[in-house]
C-alpha cells in the first residue's frame, strides 16, 4: 500500500472531478459556454425582450399605428423633459405643448414648444382601443402623457402617424417574416441535405449541383422577379407568408450544404453502423442518432439565417416589392425616406433602419456564440 | 489542368442554359402580359388603334403560343444574333437599352470587388497580426455594423452625409455633361471621381466577411508549426507572415469570390436603385413593375452570366494557384 503512496489522492481528485461534471448533461454543458460569451448573452435578452414586446406591439406604443395626429406631420421626436423654463427640476417627466408654424421663407414646418402648458408623463395611460394577440380587447397603453399633449418619442410619419407605435409594428412583421421563412428553409434545406448527405451517389451530385447553381446567381434580381409573382389582389397575411416564401426558396442553399457535410462524416461513426448491424430502421438511424449529433450545429446555422432573410424582406419590401401596405414593415417604414430632401429634414425617419441594424446585429452575436457553444468540447 | 478548363467550361455552358430556362420561366410566371394591359389600356381610352404592332409582336414572340415556344423564340434569336428581344415599354430592341447599364454594372462590380481586397487584406493582416489590440477590436466592430447594414440604407445614409456635409448631391455616375456623351477620355474620367461613392456603399459588406474569413485563417496558420520554425530560423516578422500563412490563407479567399460576386451584383442593384445610378438595377426594377418580359429576362440573363462567369475565373484561379487542386482535379 505504501509503495506507490501518491497515486491514491490522485485518483481521488479526478473522481472527485468527474463526480462533480458527470451530473451536468450536455444541455447544460452549453449553456454555460454560452453563457461565457457577454455579447452574445446580451443579444440573446435583447432579441426575447424585443420579441415579447413586438408580440404586446399594441400595449407598448403610445399610439396606434394608424391614427393620425393632423397637426403634427412629420414632427421631430418630442423632447421628454425634467427641468422646466424656469430651471425647475420635476421628478416625473413632461413635453411642452408643441404648436407649428409655417415659415413663410422655406415653406417648411416649423414645430415650437410652448413653454406655458406642460403635460406630465403617465404610465398606463388610456387611448386607442386595440385587440392584443387576437384575443384581448384594450385601451390601455404603457405610457403616454396627460391630455391633450401629445407625446411622439421617435417622431411622425408624413401623414402624422407616432413612428414609435409603426415601428414596432413593423418590426413584429419583419421579425416572424424572418422566422416563417425560416421554418419554409429549414424544412427544404432539411429535406435536400438529408437525403444529400444520407443517401450519397447520384442524389447528392443532383443536390450538390442544384444548390450550387442556386448559390451562384445573384440573389436580389432573383428575389425581386419571384416577389412580383405575389398577386395584388392578395391579403396581406397571405402577401407575408408569399414573401417568406420567395425568402425561403433561395436561403436553404447553404442550410442543406451544412447538413450534408455533416451527415456524410457522422454517418461513418461506429454507433451508427452499430445501430444499423442491430437492424435499426433507417428513419429511426436518422431521427434518433443522427440528428441530435448536429442539432446544435443546426440551430447555429438557422440564427445566423434569419438576419439575412430579415434584410431580404427590409430590402424587398423598400424596393415596393415585398410588405405592402397597409401593412407596416421595416422596410415599408424606410420607403418613407426614400428621397435625400426627406431624409435631410427629418432625419428621424431613418430610425427604423437602426432597427434593423440593432436586429441584425443581436443575431450574428448569438449565431457566434451558439456556435462556440455548440461544441461544448471543444477548447480554444 | 487543360481538360479540367474543359470540365469546367462544358458545366458553365450547362448552367448557363438552365439559367435561360429559369430565368425565362420565372419572368413569364405572373398572371397578365404587358401587351394584355396595354391592349386593355388602349380599349379603356376607347382607341383600339395601332393592333397592328401588337398583332406583329404577338407573332414575333409567339405571345399567343405556349411558353416553351416563347422560350425558344427568345433563345434562338440570343444565340444566333445576339437579339435580346424588344423592349415593349420602350418600343426599342432590348440590347441597346441594356448594354451601357450593363457595362457599368461590370464596372461598378468589379471595382468594388477590389475596393473589397484591397481595404480587406490589409485590416484582416492587421487585426491577425494585432489579435486583441484596440485596432483589432475597432475594426471587428466595424466589420459587425458593415454586415448588419443593409446597402440600401448605407447609400441613403451616405447621401444625407453628402448633402447635409459637403452639399452635393451624390447620386450618378456621371456629370450631367456626360450624362448621354459618347464614351471619350473626358466621360471615363468623370466616371472615375463618381465611382468611389457607390463602390464604398456596395462593397462594404463583402469587405466586412472577407476580413472576418481572413483574420481568422490567418489566425489559424500562426498557430502552425512551420511558423514557429520559421521564426525560429530568424526570418523576418513581416517577411514570415506575407511569404507562409499569408499564402496560404489566399486560397479560401479567392473561393470565396464564388459567393462574392453574386453578393456584390445584389448589392449592387439595390444601391443603384436608391442612388439612381445609370444601371441595370432601376431598370430591373422596372421592368418587373411593368412586365417588360424581354427587358427583365435579358437583365437577370446578364447578370446572372456575369456571376456564374467569376465563379468560374475564380476556380481556374484557384487550380492555377494552387497545386493540390490541380492536381486532384486533372487525375
Amino acid at each position: 500500500m505504501d509503495i506507490n503512496p501518491p497515486a491514491e489522492p490522485k485518483v481521488a481528485s479526478i473522481n472527485s472531478k468527474a463526480t462533480n461534471y458527470d451530473v451536468l448533461s450536455q444541455r447544460q454543458l452549453i449553456w454555460r459556454k454560452f453563457k461565457r460569451h457577454r455579447v452574445a448573452l446580451l443579444s440573446l435578452y435583447v432579441l426575447v425582450i424585443l420579441y415579447i414586446v413586438v408580440l404586446l406591439a399594441e400595449f407598448f406604443a403610445p399610439y396606434g399605428a394608424f391614427q393620425r395626429h393632423s397637426q403634427f406631420l412629420l414632427a421631430p421626436p418630442t423632447p421628454l423633459r425634467f427641468v422646466d423654463e424656469q430651471g425647475v427640476f420635476h421628478l416625473r417627466p413632461f413635453v411642452y405643448k408643441m404648436t407649428n408654424e409655417l415659415d413663410r421663407a422655406t415653406f417648411q414646418r416649423a414645430f415650437i414648444e410652448d413653454t406655458s402648458e406642460k403635460y406630465f408623463f403617465q404610465l398606463f395611460v388610456r387611448g386607442e382601443p386595440y385587440l392584443l394577440l387576437g384575443f384581448i380587447n384594450s385601451d390601455i397603453h404603457l405610457f403616454g402623457v396627460e391630455e391633450p399633449g401629445v407625446f411622439l418619442p421617435f417622431g411622425t410619419d408624413s401623414l402624422g402617424r407616432d413612428l414609435l407605435s409603426r415601428l414596432l409594428l413593423g418590426a413584429r412583421t419583419s421579425l416572424f417574416v424572418g422566422l416563417i421563412g425560416l421554418i419554409i428553409g429549414f424544412v427544404l434545406g432539411l429535406f435536400f441535405g438529408g437525403i444529400s448527405g444520407y443517401y450519397g451517389g447520384s442524389i447528392d451530385l443532383f443536390v450538390q449541383r442544384l444548390t450550387e447553381f442556386l448559390q451562384s446567381l445573384p440573389t436580389l434580381p432573383l428575389w425581386m422577379a419571384l416577389a412580383a409573382l405575389v398577386p395584388a389582389e392578395w391579403t396581406p397575411v397571405q402577401v407575408y407568408f408569399g414573401i417568406s416564401s420567395v425568402l425561403a426558396i433561395i436561403g436553404w442553399t447553404s442550410l442543406a450544404r451544412v447538413i450534408r457535410g455533416k451527415l456524410i462524416s457522422l454517418r461513418e461513426e461506429d454507433y451508427v453502423m452499430a445501430a444499423r448491424l442491430s437492424g435499426v430502421s433507417e428513419a429511426a438511424i436518422i431521427t434518433r442518432h443522427l440528428l441530435p449529433g448536429f442539432m446544435s450545429y443546426l440551430i447555429v446555422h438557422l440564427t445566423l439565417a434569419v438576419p439575412q432573410m430579415i434584410i431580404g424582406e427590409t430590402a424587398l419590401s423598400y424596393l415596393g416589392l415585398g410588405i405592402r401596405a397597409p401593412a407596416v414593415s421595416l422596410g415599408t417604414l424606410l420607403q418613407d425616406a426614400q428621397s435625400v430632401q426627406t431624409v435631410t429634414l427629418s432625419p428621424w425617419l431613418l430610425i427604423p433602419g437602426g432597427m434593423v441594424i440593432l436586429i441584425v446585429v443581436a443575431f450574428n452575436f448569438l449565431g457566434d456564440g451558439l456556435r462556440d457553444a455548440a461544441d461544448p468540447y471543444r477548447h480554444k | 489542368m487543360g481538360r479540367y478548363i474543359a470540365k469546367r467550361f462544358l458545366y458553365v455552358l450547362f448552367v448557363l442554359g438552365l439559367v435561360s430556362l429559369v430565368v425565362f420561366y420565372i419572368i413569364n410566371l405572373p398572371p397578365g402580359s404587358w401587351i394584355e394591359n396595354y391592349a386593355l389600356e388602349l380599349e379603356a381610352a376607347g382607341s383600339p388603334a395601332d393592333s397592328s404592332e401588337l398583332t406583329f409582336l404577338r407573332g414575333r414572340y409567339g405571345l399567343d403560343q405556349p411558353l416553351h415556344i416563347q422560350y425558344l423564340r427568345w433563345i434562338g434569336p440570343l444565340l444566333t444574333e445576339g437579339d435580346f428581344g424588344y423592349s415593349f415599354e420602350w418600343r426599342q430592341p432590348v440590347w441597346p437599352l441594356i448594354a451601357d447599364r450593363l457595362l457599368l454594372t461590370v464596372v461598378v462590380s468589379l471595382a468594388s470587388l477590389v475596393f473589397v481586397y484591397a481595404v480587406a487584406i490589409p485590416i484582416a493582416l492587421y487585426s491577425a497580426t494585432h489579435q486583441y489590440s484596440f485596432g483589432d477590436y475597432l475594426f471587428s466592430f466595424l466589420g459587425i455594423f458593415g454586415l448588419a447594414t443593409p446597402s440600401f440604407l448605407l447609400a441613403l445614409v451616405f447621401m444625407v452625409i453628402m448633402l447635409r456635409f459637403f452639399g452635393v448631391s451624390p447620386g450618378g455616375l456621371f456629370s450631367p455633361e456626360y450624362l448621354n456623351a459618347p464614351w471619350s477620355p473626358a466621360r471615363v474620367w468623370d466616371l472615375l471621381i463618381h465611382l468611389p461613392v457607390p463602390v464604398i456603399v456596395v462593397g462594404t459588406a463583402g469587405t466586412a466577411s472577407v476580413i472576418r474569413i481572413l483574420r481568422s485563417q490567418l489566425l489559424d496558420e500562426f498557430q502552425k508549426q512551420y511558423v514557429i520554425t520559421a521564426r525560429a530560423k530568424g526570418v523576418s516578422e513581416s517577411r514570415l507572415i506575407l511569404k507562409y500563412p499569408f499564402r496560404m490563407a489566399l486560397n479560401p479567399i479567392i473561393s470565396n469570390i464564388g459567393t462574392l460576386l453574386p453578393a456584390i451584383v445584389s448589392g449592387s442593384t439595390i444601391v443603384a436603385i436608391v442612388l439612381g445610378l445609370p444601371m441595370t438595377g432601376p431598370l430591373l426594377l422596372r421592368s418587373i413593375i411593368a412586365q417588360d418580359t424581354y427587358v427583365a429576362a435579358g437583365i437577370l440573363m446578364m447578370l446572372s452570366v456575369m456571376t456564374v462567369l467569376g465563379v468560374l475565373i475564380s476556380d481556374l484561379l484557384l487550380a492555377w494557384l494552387d497545386p493540390r487542386i490541380r492536381f486532384e482535379k486533372s487525375n
